[in-house]
């Protein structure tokens, strides 16, 4: 089946856009079989025979367009169906915000990735800010927003397996956010031509599982807060620590 | 019957004394004209597939010298890439279904001499000459034609910090742009005026065929989309050449502005290509099923209304793009209804071949096999019109797959048919069917085989506009389907030699064409092959619809719209 | 080249069917219809770019709006004699369709002159196209006006140069019927540019 050669699906809003994509492709793979298959049929049955004559149908009356325009009222049924069925996935992708584990701002330029994390004060703009270029190394099973800027020129966050795509747009802070399922690595590719080495801005995101994660944090991030005392343990920052 | 016979010598037979070069080069015919935008399309059209040729090459082997260019660097491969999307759209095209289809029959199938404005459409044709001439110089300036892509996004597109040398391929793309848009306003003011008011006596609006109302239709699109984008190109041309700053954030300007001129051109133009392409086809299966079209009118009012929608979902090119995410909403929903008017287009078309008598004609395999996968283009809009599953399947190789699964089949495969189905209008003379069919076969067949393949490895997450697969893993299981791709293209690269073989053969060896060797009732048909300079002996008065096949109690299966000449062949 | 393609155009046979339309009219209503969205497109972006930085403050409070009331009365003048030129094509009187029409030309003239000193004025000022995007704006739509009233006196021009004692009767009326409705239309851009340009910024 077509379906299988989507990637590995490790978000948690991936299968909710998969649905949607398998509703569509079911329900359009249908309607297009059918039609193919009647367009074929006529072509078969109404080939040209020695001393036969075609029928009359302009399509004029409403009783013959009735063969066209139900197929198409079944057809519109159809797609406020999908309408209907794909509304809530885009809220819950785009619109909504779920309150982070973690904020990281995100830079992207030619042709690279920098990230931010806010450090154990929890603040960006601190001294103990930490910034790592390509690597993303998030926990799994929490919910990471990302603050997404571009130095440069129009570059897109892409990870198949997240299921997520955004472009990022010099001049202003875009943000979007993912919950990873499976702790694993993974590749974020740039996903608007953005220059002659467009194909080759790739990130890595690297998904540990909470301790793991923990364990990173306790190695990589600056010791001490520079500002609040809080726990250098904790890498929660509050939604109002975005504004740094 | 249909053979109008010439009643006397026209008194203004003063072209006869015209010299060659009035008579086929600085030509204000009509039919010249659309000639000559036929030799170029076809020209830039060949241009822009060995274009595609190369890319794909390095798309299916990355890195291996491509026999006759080279390897492939990755300044190249934008650079091919962005002039293959550009030369196909503005120069292939266009010029091929508004250029020379629109100028050939538009006056023939209205039963007028020539268009309203002769010299006009002369300039038109000049311009987009010398659009088309910048357009292939601007490879040999330093630096390479234009690699930001054919949407040419800001501010990429903007600054040449941001594509190093790139500055006059940039410049004379935007130049090449705004002479193509000008060549095209010029041969729609002529396609409407001539339309609107020199149509034969009985030439009533509900009789003109289908062909006619969908280059109207498109002709109106172009007009009033275009405008706002020829503002942005001349702002754009600013930007890179004065130093003003209207689309770079630096200077406080909004990226996503440009985007927005671009798709709100962008999508009517998908279908200034599309209805012609349409149109064409709902010439051809009528003839070739000896039946009437099924529906006239409602084909035409879907033709408005899909004309209409076209202006209300551009943002669908747009839904990850940063713009504020509600709209997204607003432009799937239009987006999902404009399938309902082409819809009962591709139904009423399928309903025409219902007991039927068809005849598997070049021409009519041609048509087909443009409604065969302009269906397959149809329904794979729709995942990428819903802003859900566009998330995923934006700027991959599905929406390549998809988008040329609509403008090949009207702007290729329907061309193609068109020029089978009225070489022998053009030329005088019939093409061979064999070589045809042969032609057919391998385009339409290697055209399958590149872009099924697409679809699957858009499916599989992979991304358009990537040079070097091999930098992704997740790509790895894909590349197969790139190779089976390039075979593909291969197999219409080999399906080109019998066509070129008997397009130029036929045109000078091929059996003398009768005025109406299909037995077809378009009023260009009532007329000599090749027409004469004026067109028609005597304006035809129509009396009938365009579509009036095998109508009962009729000796003949075919009707004419031009009342018999003859006196004593009278019939309508 | 021109000369030839003329005499080709007039070779064709004239078109036999009488139709309720005027071509040459039909065709210019085509035309201004895209035109009409070449500088809709440009102010609307003008008309957005201006909200989205909330107005735009000092920069637009340096044009020159006296100049600019002076060209829009004068443009008007220019519209006023195109149609007595029209009104005098329709009775034949050829002489002096031709002065009105010079008048109308001369008026364009007029018009660019003083734009021209404008255009010093502010080049004076520092206001270049680089100053900011206010002015990138102001130069590029007036530009594109001035380019339209330009090729407006050309062919205005053109035309009385055209008629000679032996034109037919008639000639001069059909061409003016679009040629005029041309003028009205760049004029009609320029109320709109000055409505915009001038007095909008400068009011707030
Ligand atoms: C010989 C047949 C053709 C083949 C094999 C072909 C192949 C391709 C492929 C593989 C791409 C994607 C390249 C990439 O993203 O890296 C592409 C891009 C494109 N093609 Fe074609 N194409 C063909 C004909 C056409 C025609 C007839 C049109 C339009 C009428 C067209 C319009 C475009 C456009 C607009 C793009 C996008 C360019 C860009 O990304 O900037 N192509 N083509
Ligand atoms: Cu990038
Ligand atoms: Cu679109």
């Amino acid at each position: 089946m077509i379906l299988s050669w989507l990637p590995q699906d490790v978000s948690t809003f991936g299968p909710s856009i998969d649905s949607v994509l398998k509703l569509i492709i079911y329900v359009v793979g249908t309607a297009f079989v059918l039609a193919e298959g009647t367009l074929l049929a006529f072509v078969i049955l109404y080939r040209r025979r020695e001393g036969g004559r075609a029928a009359f149908v302009p399509g004029e009356s409403l009783r013959q367009l009735a063969w066209v325009l139900i197929p198409v009222v079944i057809v519109a049924f159809l797609d406020v169906a999908i309408d209907v069925r794909a509304k809530p996935v885009w809220d819950l992708v785009k619109e909504q915000s779920p309150t982070p584990a973690l904020t990281v701002k995100l830079e992207a330029l030619q042709f690279g990735w920098e990230f931010t994390y806010p450090g154990p004060d929890g603040k960006f703009g601190t001294p103990n800010d930490l910034v790592q270029t390509t690597f993303l190394t998030v926990p799994a099973g929490q919910v990471i927003r990302l603050l997404m800027t571009s130095k440069d020129v129009i570059h897109s966050f892409y990870v198949p397996q997240l299921r997520l795509r955004q472009d990022i747009i010099p001049g202003r802070e875009i943000p979007a956010w993912f919950e990873v399922t499976q702790p694993g690595k993974y590749e974020i590719a740039c996903s608007q031509l953005c220059g002659n080495s467009h194909f080759a801005m790739k990130g890595i995101l690297r998904v540990l599982t909470p301790e793991e994660y923990q364990q990173w944090v306790s190695q990589h991030w600056p010791k001490s807060g520079a500002g609040a005392g809080k726990s250098a343990s904790s890498a929660r920052s509050s939604a109002s620590g975005t504004k740094g | 019957m249909a053979e109008t016979k010439p009643q006397s010598a026209p008194s203004t037979d003063a072209h006869e004394k015209m010299g060659f070069w009035r008579q086929y080069i600085f030509s204000v015919d009509h039919k010249v004209i659309g000639k000559q935008y036929l030799f170029l399309g076809l020209f830039m059209g060949y241009v822009g597939v060995f274009l595609s040729y190369v890319f794909r090459w390095q798309l299916a082997w990355p890195g291996t010298a491509v026999p006759i260019w080279g390897k492939v660097t990755a300044p190249q491969y934008y650079e091919l890439v962005t002039m293959h999307g550009t030369i196909m759209v503005f120069f292939v095209a266009m010029p091929v279904l508004l250029g020379a289809f629109g100028n050939f029959l538009i006056p023939l199938m209205v039963g007028a001499r020539d268009m309203a404005f002769p010299r006009l459409n002369m300039a038109s044709f000049w311009t987009i000459l010398v659009g088309s001439v910048l357009l292939l110089i601007s490879f040999f300036v330093p630096g390479g034609a234009s690699h930001a892509g054919w949407t040419n996004y800001v501010p990429l597109s903007d600054a040449s910090k941001y594509l190093p040398g790139n500055y006059w391929g940039g410049n004379l793309w935007l130049i090449a742009l705004a002479i193509d848009f000008a060549s095209v306003l010029m041969g729609g003011i002529n396609f409407l005026t001539t339309a609107i008011a020199m149509r034969a006596p009985g030439m009533t609006i509900w009789r003109m065929p289908l062909f006619v109302w969908q280059e109207l239709v498109a002709s109106v699109l172009f007009m009033l989309s275009v405008g706002p984008l020829i503002a942005g190109v001349v702002m754009l041309l600013f930007d890179r050449m004065v130093g003003t700053g209207f689309f770079l954030p630096e200077k406080g300007a909004d990226p996503l502005l440009w985007q927005h001129l671009f798709w709100f051109f962008g999508h009517p133009e998908v279908y200034v290509v599309a209805m012609p392409g349409l149109g064409i086809v709902q010439e051809i299966l009528p003839v070739f099923a000896r039946k009437s079209i099924f529906g006239y009118r409602m084909i035409v009012w879907a033709v408005i209304v899909a004309g209409i929608l076209s202006f209300t979902v551009w943002a669908h090119h747009m839904f990850v793009s940063g713009m504020n995410p509600v709209l997204a909403e607003p432009f799937s929903a239009t987006t999902i209804a404009i399938s309902i008017p082409f819809a009962v287009m591709l139904f009423a078309m399928i309903a025409t071949l219902w007991r039927g008598q068809i005849t598997f004609s070049t021409p009519m395999l041609f048509a087909l096999g443009a409604l065969a996968n302009f269906l397959l283009g149809g329904v794979t809009g729709i995942p990428l019109g819903t802003n859900a599953s566009d998330i995923y399947l934006h700027d991959t190789y599905f929406v390549i797959a998809h988008f040329h699964n609509t403008l090949v089949p009207t702007a290729v495969i329907a061309g193609f048919g068109g020029i089978y189905y009225w070489f022998p209008k053009m030329f005088g003379r019939m093409m061979n069917e064999t070589l045809g069919k042969l032609h057919f076969v391998f385009t339409w067949v290697g055209f399958n085989m590149v872009f099924v393949p697409l679809f699957l490895i858009g499916l599989g997450g992979g991304q358009r506009r990537i040079y070097m697969s091999s930098v992704y893993t997740f790509y790895k299981p894909l590349q197969p389907l790139h190779v089976i791709a390039t075979i593909g293209l291969l197999v219409i690269i080999v399906g080109q030699i019998p066509f070129l073989l008997n397009f130029f053969l036929s045109m000078f060896r091929g059996a003398k064409a009768p005025a109406n060797p299909w037995h077809a009732n378009t009023l260009e048909w009532a007329t000599d092959s090749p027409p004469p300079h004026e067109n028609f002996h005597t304006i035809p008065t129509v009396v009938r619809g365009p579509y009036e096949y095998s109508v009962p109690g009729m000796e003949q299966d075919w009707a004419p719209q031009a009342a018999a000449v003859d006196a004593g062949a009278a019939q309508g | 080249m021109a000369n030839s393609a003329v005499e080709i155009g007039i070779a064709h046979a004239p078109h036999e069917v009488p139709t309720s339309f005027e071509l040459g009219k039909l065709g210019m209503w085509v035309f201004l219809a895209g035109e009409t969205m070449v500088f809709g497109g440009l102010m609307g972006v003008f008309i957005l770019e201006g909200i989205s930085h909330g107005g735009w403050g000092s920069d637009g409070a340096h044009v020159n709006w006296r100049l600019g009331a002076i060209n829009t009365f004068i443009l008007f003048t220019s519209s006023l004699t195109a149609a007595l030129a029209q009104g005098a094509a329709r009775v034949q009187d050829s002489p002096r369709a031709k002065r009105y029409l010079s008048a109308t030309a001369l008026l364009g003239v007029l018009f660019l002159v003083i734009k021209a000193f404008e255009y010093a004025g502010d080049f004076r000022d520092g206001f270049t196209p680089l100053a900011a995007l206010f002015w990138s704006f102001y130069y590029v739509m007036t530009g594109l006006h001035v380019l339209h009233l330009l090729a407006g006196i050309v062919v205005i021009f053109g035309l009385m140069f055209m008629v000679t004692p032996r034109t037919p009767a008639g000639w001069l009326e059909r061409k003016l019927k679009y040629v005029c409705l041309y003028w009205y239309f760049v004029e009609v851009v320029w109320v709109f540019l000055f409505a915009l340009v001038y007095l909008a910024p400068t009011a707030g």
